[in-house]
């Protein structure tokens, strides 16, 4: 079925049930005159219809409305007075609807009916003429009605039998067709569309879907004992039972998606609205149309989307006459795009329009008060784009009808974060703006990995999941490290932070010693970082329950659910537990922003710090592979120096403290900062007292190169040597050494 | 729910040496102690989670609630499912007693000599000729103060 094959029944659906109202309407109202609350709602019907036949094109059924609404319009306001010929003109009217409705259902396009005589009598009610036709045509209709009805009686007793008798009066022709034609579509065609279709409401979904979910649960505990040794038949049955319960939890999950083309149906008109009071030319594309997801979802994003497109038409696409100077074609693309991917739904709304304006966020950010002038000069556009999800923060320069307020975006980040997803917003001045939104497929039921910690399990939603690490003791890749007490994990040769699950659930202090314990990796809004736990047990497929509300204040978990045991766990709130840390608190996530700006830009760097004789030296962590400890008597000889087996090669070692002619102290096990030689791959050990800190700082240009050291900083209170690692590996490594790097 | 004119049934259970009572009719059912799962960082009256039939339901420590001291160890409590307007709840008592005909002429308003604190969390007492019973409000009993335990 194609998608306007699709809308044209869903319309029909809707009118049929609308109509169905209509009549007890007029009957009720035939009875009390007066009642307006009643011609309201018969207005509104009849105003919907004519607006939805007039999208499709339907324009007998939309002139017969048209002058059905007028009529309606005039009563309502009490500008006239409903008399029993009246009504019968407009229950001849609704007749009439439903059979054009009828035909549309049969053929799919607008029968060929004339609707003129009635249109012409009920303009000639509006007129206030009651005019010949008019009261013949209900004169014996009317006198008919009770003997009428009782046969006709199916759904709408009266109806039928003025239909009956009012087209030979004023449509001669069709005499011998229409009431042969007219009782059976009415009487059977509905019913056959209503037949196939069932408005259901979401509350018995949502109970469906619970409901579904125990099964699967009680459907893994069985599993789970299956493997326990039973006999064959029931063996057999226990898989024919997981095989059902698969697929039946499929065909829920089914029941509630919804193409997104759903949603998407009603911004070409809102956005046509929306442009014409801007005075702009826009029309929309949609790409992906059928993308489905949860009904609950498309909820979800129905104010964000239609804040984003109140957003592009307004502050995005330009007025005519600029886009024209701009060389663009004068009227405005907006491409909605849905897609899946990764189990997950994009949608994308793009616009062709004028892009951010970088030096206007740059200002506001300014005026704010967010940055400092310093700071905004230098701030990429990548991290200006980010500032406008701040909320408060608007560009626009006057506030319009549609936006400016400066609520909007974000409320869109608050919005999609809220329901598990993610937005981003790209732009390119003067092309336009992209919007991406990633949302997951549903709520309902989601894949989570079953972490163990203090003997309790937890679970822990895959779609935060990065990446499981088996931590190992000693030294090794797999280990972790102590970053001024706090722990730390090289990932991809950049540092994760680390935090203890244990230490998070206030349980106990995590201990400074790294035993032998697992690291998941998670990410957080735009961070990574890991979470130490016990043990990695399982991955589930679980279903998510709220909390009570003793439980509603612990930022931490996300809800429970019931593992396939029978035993419940708390789900954890991957975001909770980085705002938690202050990973993804904003404050901290504008400070990196703002330093990875910097950093960028190649002023500001993080500086490994290290003592050596008493002196404290830096040396930029970019050029730091991996700091080691190592006992002394695994320490070689070879051409006159010193070297150290590292990872199958023989790596030179410098001992700072000679080099720069500082006494250093002697101990058993040298901490050893492991680099990479300026010039090819080789590694290159520098032996040092301590390690003492990482630190981020803004480097002088008019530091000197050259020498073993590059210049002198105040670090932390402290004058700190910068090192020149060209410098001190030229100084220190022997050219046979270096040559030595045959694998062992 | 407050005592009500009409003779009612009051289900009881005992707590330390106190024995309370709350309307048959809050109560939906009482059940062994199930596996209660801890919830790290919660108030300290909720004792954990456990799965009634499918729905995870919380359990409250009635004893922590109502400022008793903690049940010793050995001794087994049993869940007390009550209706609440945020759904169903647990209560964990030390064991359940008689259902009672409660007769208001039977009953009296809280003495002001028990803790100020405590006293909205009861109804009022109902003297029976051997003991007193001390008439519970679920809703308030349930309805922990703000603030209690998330740090």
């Amino acid at each position: 079925m194609t998608q306007e094959q699709e809308l044209v029944r869903e319309f029909l659906l809707e009118s049929y049930e609308n109509l169905e109202r209509l009549d007890q309407d007029f009957l009720v109202l035939e009875q009390n005159p007066q009642d307006r609350q009643r011609l309201q709602s018969i207005f509104r019907t009849i105003h919907t219809l004519k607006g939805t036949c007039g999208f499709f094109g339907f324009s007998r059924l939309e002139r017969l409305a048209h002058a059905g609404e007028n009529l309606l319009g005039r009563l309502r306001d009490g500008e006239l007075d409903l008399t029993p010929d009246m009504a019968q003109t407009l229950l001849h009217m609704v007749d009439r609807i439903r059979r054009l409705l009828a035909g549309i259902e049969r053929s799919g396009t607008e029968p060929d009916e004339d609707v003129e005589p009635i249109v012409a009598e009920l303009h000639r009610w509006v007129a206030g003429q009651p005019c010949a036709t008019a009261r013949e045509a209900p004169a014996p209709s009317t006198a008919d009605e009770h003997p009428q009805s009782a046969p006709a009686s199916r759904t709408v007793p009266d109806v039928p039998g003025t239909e009956q008798q009012s087209p030979p009066t004023q449509e001669p022709g069709d005499t011998q067709a229409l009431p042969v034609l007219e009782d059976k579509p009415v009487a059977e065609t509905v019913p056959s569309l209503a037949d196939s279709t069932l408005r259901v409401d979401v509350a018995v979904l949502d109970k469906l879907m619970n409901l579904v979910g125990e099964l699967v649960l009680t459907r893994n505990r069985i599993l789970q004992c299956s493997n326990a040794g039973l006999d064959d038949t029931l063996v057999a049955a226990i898989q024919r039972l997981d095989l059902v319960t698969t697929e039946l939890q499929e065909n829920v999950m089914k029941l509630r998606m919804q193409p997104i083309g759903n949603l998407w149906n009603k911004f070409p008109r809102m956005v046509r609205d929306m442009a014409y009071a801007c005075g702009k030319k826009v029309h929309v594309v949609m790409e992906g149309a059928d993308t489905e997801l949860d009904k609950t979802l498309i909820e979800a994003v129905r104010d964000p989307l239609t804040h984003i497109l109140r957003n592009a038409i307004d502050h995005g696409i330009e007025s005519p006459a600029d886009r024209r100077q701009a060389g663009k074609p004068e009227e405005g693309t907006i491409v909605l795009r849905a897609y899946h991917e990764g189990g997950q739904v994009t949608i994308e709304v793009s616009d062709d329009g004028r892009g951010l304006d970088w030096e206007r966020i740059r200002a506001k950010a300014l005026a704010a008060g967010l940055v400092t002038a310093e700071q905004a000069a230098r701030m990429s556009t990548r991290d200006l784009s980010q500032l406008v999800f701040l909320p408060g923060f608007s560009t626009a320069q006057q506030v319009t009808r549609l936006s400016g307020r400066g609520v909007g975006m974000d409320v869109v980040r608050t919005c999609i974060e809220r329901i598990g997803g993610l937005v981003d917003i790209y732009s390119e001045s003067g092309r336009g703006t992209t919007l991406t939104l990633k949302i997951p497929l549903t709520l309902a039921i989601v894949p989570a990995l079953i972490v163990e910690c203090a003997g309790d399990r937890y679970a822990i939603p895959q779609a935060s999941l990065l990446k499981l690490v088996k931590l190992a003791e000693g030294h090794s890749d797999k280990c972790l490290e102590w970053v001024h007490g706090a722990p730390a994990f090289r990932l991809h040769g950049r540092l994760l932070p680390v935090v203890c699950l244990q230490r998070l659930l206030g349980l106990s202090a995590c201990a400074d010693a790294c035993t032998a314990r697992s690291l998941v990796v998670l990410h957080a809004d735009e961070r990574s970082f890991g979470l130490i736990v016990d043990k990695i047990c399982d991955t589930e497929d679980i279903v998510v329950k709220p909390l009570s509300r003793h439980l509603k204040g612990i930022p931490i978990y996300a809800g429970a659910t019931i593992l396939g045991d029978g035993t419940v766990a708390l789900i954890l709130d991957v975001m909770g537990m980085a705002q938690e840390v202050h990973l993804a608190g904003s404050e901290y996530r504008e400070e990196t922003r703002t330093h990875q700006a910097l950093a960028e830009r190649g002023h500001w760097v993080t500086l490994l710090v290290v003592e050596c004789g008493g002196q404290r030296l830096a040396l930029p962590l970019a050029q730091v592979y991996r700091l080691e400890e190592v006992p002394a008597s695994r320490l070689e000889r070879a051409s006159g120096s010193e070297v150290l087996q590292y990872r199958d090669r023989i790596m030179p070692l410098v001992r700072l403290g000679t080099l720069l002619g500082v006494p250093q102290t002697l101990s058993q096990r040298l901490p050893v900062v492991v680099c990479r030689q300026p010039e090819g791959d080789d590694f290159v050990g520098l032996i040092v007292d301590r390690i003492v800190d990482f630190v981020e700082t803004e480097l002088h240009p008019d530091l000197t190169a050259g020498r073993p050291s590059a210049g002198a900083l105040v670090l932390a209170g402290r004058v700190t040597e910068l090192l020149d690692l060209g410098a001190v590996c030229a100084h220190a490594v022997p050219r046979s050494a270096a040559a030595g790097k045959g694998a062992l | 729910m407050s005592a009500s004119q009409a003779t009612r049934q009051i289900y009881t259970f005992y707590l330390d040496r106190h024995i309370f009572g709350v309307p048959v009719t809050c109560v939906q059912e009482i059940l062994r102690l199930q596996m209660l799962t801890r919830v790290p960082r919660s108030a300290s009256v909720v004792a954990g989670l456990v799965n009634l039939r499918g729905h995870i339901v919380t359990a409250l420590d009635v004893r922590a609630r109502l400022h008793l001291p903690p049940r010793p160890e050995q001794l087994c409590p049993m869940n007390v499912v009550v209706h609440t307007s945020a759904g169903p709840v647990s209560l964990l008592v030390d064991r359940t007693g008689d259902v009672l005909d409660c007769d208001p002429a039977q009953c009296e308003p809280v003495p002001d000599t028990v803790d100020a604190g405590l006293r909205p969390l009861f109804t009022g007492v109902l003297k029976l000729p051997d003991r007193l019973v001390l008439l519970v409000d679920v809703e308030r009993v349930v309805t922990l103060p703000e603030r209690v335990g998330a740090t």
